[in-house]
């Protein structure tokens, strides 16, 4: 099958990426799904709407965020030129809120008052929380139990900002179990609550919508470099949880056939010890959360948990989108340990005084290799998608160091 | 001949003046014999359909009781081969109840789809629930069915509005499962007055027989259920009387008590009063 030149027509109307997308939901929340993408479809065309997210990005979010040459960074590895897109400058701190401004004000358009999503680092429950108490609404946030305890900065900010927190018992009260969990709550609340959900997966038209708002970093990052270099990257990397930074980077790219995109997934102890959350470099095809996508899953198709020190990329799928660029082999994507994340995240500390996520410090940890293989007259840039704040505590427990 | 078998059961329901008892259990929990006890309990005291749990890990549209159910059958090692082995185990004696696989789309997904239902029609399973299969994503299915008359089931619920009807109906059989509220298995409490016209649009779309399910409970409620549709659904009350035996009761405790509850269901489900 020639697919060039047709990596920016997916989804297709059954909202499938090739073999993969769709919309695996109960009974009860199809004609949701349904009227949420004749919504967006009308959102799409309205350039109101459109006028709004441009406003709050710029004056609320304080976009665009800036295209940052690492300079030292580039020396310290000595191939090609590193460029952050600094989306950890955003308001609260990372990508996700590019995301939850789009759905929200969906949520507006179609009435709804109520707004509930899961989180795992709680990152998108921050968002989700910030971009609520802006506009007034009820936001409900699901969160692994096991997650409450460990993020619990994140867990005291969302409370400030208004939100309700359902820790999640079920399952392991991990991010998966919250989803399940803000799923249930939907078709329970269907007439009230729209569902926000925090990345590029779920059901259709949630891949979609999400990317799109996402899109704005590589639109972004293609401009900024054009004026910069007066050329494309020849390659743009992202860590990948569900994958909703890294589509946004690499969407605005996909036709540009020369620019590699590679995304990182995480590792964990390693994909061959079984505990790690890299569900494309150790997974298979299955349905989980409303789309088909690769999964990890035992022989039975039993959904195993993930595992990763950060947890927002602590989550055994993948957005469908991915699993369709990676079989297709337009995008590349490399693995991070644990151990090589949190020594990425301080070498970025010490070069560049820029304290990163753990979760784009896992693709901070790939770059060198990808930055040698390449030679210093090729350009990389990386999304450095959230900041690290909210890591330094678990950061210092993993390294022995009592605060 | 499974859909006849399916047709039969509701036929003679109505031939009885009733609506049909079908009753919901998670296979293996809290292990394989206990299930197949329970199954010739629920048949013995006059369930007309049994729906057969398959576990899953993640079971987006079930509450807490059932969600525990699926957890103790995982942790006994439960996979959806030993559900299709127990299906068998059961259809070696009984050759008329329509047994209903109901489970998520993920480990049959895995087996693969053909695969699947070649096992399950010789298991003598007579037709699936796959909550997360809507219309739209069961072709594969519905192809993988079609040499072996397995019923695809589908589910109809509070959302589903007129239009919406047709497409769940379109390529249905079997029976329809109304879900009589919005909301997880267990939760809510339906009330019949409600649901009586989603529950008719449904039978005049489909032409198929109706069952009402999620939050049934009581003989009571069965009762008020009954004179509504042409079946109904009791799980949560089952899985939880189930449930007892991880505080200690044993099996023969639970098998009783799910007999009788199946009795106390059964004689309320009569149309023509009986029981008022
Ligand atoms: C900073 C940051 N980066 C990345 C992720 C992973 O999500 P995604 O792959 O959707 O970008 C998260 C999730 O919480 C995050 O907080």
């Amino acid at each position: 099958m020639d697919l060039r030149n047709t990596w920016d027509k997916w989804p297709d109307a059954n909202g499938r990426f090739g073999e993969f997308g769709g919309r695996y939901v109960a009974e009860t929340l199809m004609p949701l799904i349904l009227d949420l993408e004749k919504e967006y479809r009308a959102a799409q065309k309205d350039p109101e709407f459109q006028a709004q997210m441009d406003d709050l990005w710029k004056h609320y979010v304080g976009r665009p965020s800036p295209l940052y040459f690492a300079e030292r960074l580039t020396d310290h590895f000595g191939g090609a030129k590193i460029y952050f897109k600094r989306d950890e400058l955003n308001h609260t701190g990372a990508h996700k809120i590019n995301n939850c401004l789009g759905q929200v004000l969906l949520a507006m358009r179609m009435g709804k008052k109520r707004i509930i999503a899961e989180t795992g680092a709680g990152q998108h429950g921050v968002a989700t929380a910030t971009v609520c108490a802006r506009f007034g609404l009820q936001c409900v946030v699901f969160m692994g139990a096991t997650d409450v305890e460990r993020q619990k900065p994140n867990v005291f900010r969302m409370r400030l900002l208004g939100a309700e927190i359902v820790p999640v018992e079920s399952g392991t009260g991990t991010l998966k179990d919250a989803m399940n969990e803000a799923l249930r709550d939907w078709v329970t609340n269907v007439d009230d609550t729209f569902y926000c959900i925090g990345t590029a997966a779920g059901p259709h038209p949630y891949p979609e919508l999400v990317r799109d708002f996402q899109s704005i970093i590589g639109r972004e990052a293609k401009e900024q470099m054009l004026e910069r270099e007066g050329r494309l990257p020849d390659a743009v990397m992202a860590c990948i949880g569900g994958g909703s930074n890294a589509i946004g980077l690499f969407h605005p790219f996909v036709e540009d056939e020369g620019v590699r995109l590679i995304g990182v997934e995480a590792s964990g102890h390693g994909v061959e010890t079984g505990m790690h959350a890299a569900a494309l470099n150790g997974g298979k095809p299955g349905i989980l959360h409303g789309n088909r996508t690769y999964l990890l899953q035992d022989d039975d198709g039993q959904i195993i948990d993930a595992h990763s020190i950060s947890a927002g990329l602590d989550y055994p799928g993948i957005g469908p989108e991915h699993a369709f660029l990676r079989d297709s082999g337009r995008a590349e994507y490399l693995t991070c340990t644990d151990d090589e994340a949190l020594e990425a995240f301080q070498l970025c500390t010490r070069l560049e005084g820029i304290i990163p996520a753990l979760e784009p410090s896992h693709a901070l940890a790939r770059i060198g290799e990808v930055a040698k293989e390449m030679g210093p007259d090729q350009i990389i840039i990386m999304n450095l998608c959230g900041r690290g704040d909210k890591d330094i505590f678990s950061v210092a427990g993993h390294l022995g160091i009592d605060m | 001949m499974p859909v006849s078998r399916i047709s039969a059961a509701f036929d003679k329901a109505r031939s009885d003046g009733r609506s049909a008892l079908v009753s919901y259990v998670m296979a293996g929990d809290p292990d394989l014999e206990t299930s197949y006890q329970v199954l010739n309990a629920l048949v013995d005291n006059g369930a007309d359909v049994i729906e057969l749990g398959a576990p899953f890990t993640d079971p987006m549209a079930d509450g807490p009781s059932i969600q525990r159910a699926g957890q103790r059958s995982l942790k006994a090692g439960t996979t959806l081969k030993d559900v299709l082995a127990l299906a068998k185990r059961f259809r070696e004696t009984n050759q008329t109840t329509p047994l209903i696989l109901m489970g998520y789309a993920n480990p049959v997904h895995l087996m693969g789809y053909e695969t699947f239902a070649g096992a399950a029609s010789d298991a003598g399973i007579d037709g699936t629930i796959i909550v997360d299969l809507p219309p739209e994503e069961d072709m594969p299915l519905r192809e993988a069915y079609a040499p072996y008359e397995l019923a695809v089931i589908r589910l109809a619920t509070p959302t589903t509005h007129e239009a919406r009807m047709k497409t769940v109906a379109d390529g249905a059989s079997g029976f329809l499962y109304y879900v009589s509220v919005t909301g997880v298995t267990g939760a809510k409490k339906p009330v019949a007055s409600d649901i009586a016209p989603g529950v008719q649009s449904a039978q005049r779309i489909s032409g198929l027989p109706v069952c009402v399910g999620f939050g049934i409970k009581t003989g009571e409620q069965a009762r008020e259920m009954a004179a509504i549709s042409d079946g109904v659904v009791v799980g949560s009350a089952f899985v939880d009387i189930i449930s007892e035996m991880e505080q200690g009761k044993s099996r023969e405790e639970i098998v009783e008590s799910v007999a009788r509850l199946t009795r106390e269901l059964s004689s309320g489900l009569n149309r023509n009063g009986g029981v008022a």
